[in-house]
């Protein structure tokens, strides 16, 4: 128990440094900016106005905001960005796993798409 | 005697050699870390399991044609904006919850308990929009198993009744997937709001209760907390896959 509670005070200690009230609504304020953005750039560019269309570019740009935002909420509010950085690896790393799962399907679903569009059915009804 | 330690004797000092806490966090933080990156995983397999989906068929429906109604202010037309609305709650009720676990660190109870409540405040108006949410896409013919066209035989029929939610082609299955992969998913992730909420109320009632003060640690709120800008992250990625794209 003892141990426990030497872990949990120094712990508050450093946490003191890293996160007080101003930093904390400053990540806010960034993810709000970052939704809005999202909100322009959907509802103003693309349905408004038909700057952009609907389409790989705009859908690339709400996934790099979107990771963006991931970035802000894991490093600042759940406090990753301060710790030990053998943890952080810890956590994070087996994240390459979903990048892989990720190029799988996409790989997959294009030739699914590509079956179901060109290959003929048998037999012909 | 001698007084040299022969090199297999000698204590060892390296962060992992033992006696110490490497990554100088508590236990209970780390098993809420490693749960975390689990739950993530089953998250990344629903939402890439949607995507290949999207990707795999050759139509798929238009989710501003889907989600375009603002409850008890505009029927069709506005999409985005409740949806919006529910990002900025989840958003600002993870940033009541920060504000919860930075007084936690100074000890001041009346501002915990302050912040924890609007934090499930937020959680209950989060689940509150996802219940309208759910019912009015209910109400449009979409559940479990079901899209507008389901039990309809003649074509026709079946075209009139997809033909709102479609931009490109019409397709009765892209259709019945949509509609079984957003229940299944935001089913999910409410699932996880609502056990947040849970939580959130017994960590409430603990520092109501002067738990923590007696324990000297408001640890309980940051593994609360942790699990609770979890949900956030979940979302921001369900807005971006359903909503946005």
């Amino acid at each position: 128990m003892s141990n426990h509670d030497h872990i949990a005070s120094h712990d508050a200690h450093e946490h003191g440094e890293g996160m007080d009230k101003k930093r904390i609504w400053s990540v806010f304020f960034v993810l709000l900016a970052l939704t809005a953005l999202e909100f322009l750039i959907a509802l103003g560019f693309v349905h408004h106005w038909g700057i952009l269309q609907k389409g790989t570019l705009v859908n690339i740009i709400y996934i790099v905001l979107t990771l963006v935002k991931a970035f802000y909420i894991v490093a600042f509010f759940m406090h990753l960005k301060f710790e030990k950085s053998s943890f952080i690896v810890c956590c994070s790393i087996v994240f390459l796993f979903i990048i892989y799962f990720i190029v799988l399907m996409l790989i997959e679903g294009g030739h699914l798409h590509e079956s179901m569009t060109h290959q003929p059915l048998f037999p012909h009804k | 005697m001698s007084t040299t330690v022969s090199q297999l004797d000698k204590v060892k000092e390296g962060p992992w050699s033992g006696g110490k806490s490497p990554w100088n966090l508590e236990y209970g933080k780390i098993m809420m870390w490693f749960f975390l990156v689990s739950d993530a995983f089953t998250f990344s397999a629903f939402l890439i399991y949607y995507g290949t989906q999207k990707f795999t068929q050759p139509s798929w429906i238009d989710a501003d044609k889907v989600f375009q109604s603002i409850p008890g202010i505009a029927e069709s037309g506005q999409p985005l904006v409740f949806v919006g609305l529910m990002t900025f709650i989840l958003i600002m009720s993870s940033v009541t919850m920060v504000l919860a676990v930075e007084a936690g660190h100074r000890n001041a109870k009346q501002e915990v308990v302050k912040w924890m409540l609007w934090t499930i405040l937020g959680g209950l108006c989060f689940l509150g929009c996802q219940a309208i949410e759910w019912t009015h896409l209910h109400h449009q013919g979409f559940w479990f198993g079901r899209n507008p066209a389901t039990g309809l035989t003649d074509p026709n029929a079946i075209v009139e009744a997809l033909q709102p939610y479609f931009t490109k082609d019409i397709s009765y299955t892209a259709a019945l997937q949509f509609s079984n992969l957003f229940f299944t998913i935001t089913g999910f992730h409410g699932f996880h709001v609502s056990i947040g909420v849970l939580l959130n109320i017994i960590v409430l009632s603990m520092t109501l209760n002067n738990t923590f003060e007696n324990r000297g640690t408001y640890l309980m709120v940051e593994k609360v907390g942790l699990y609770w800008h979890f949900v956030d992250l979940v979302w921001v990625f369900v807005f971006t896959f359903f909503y946005l794209i």
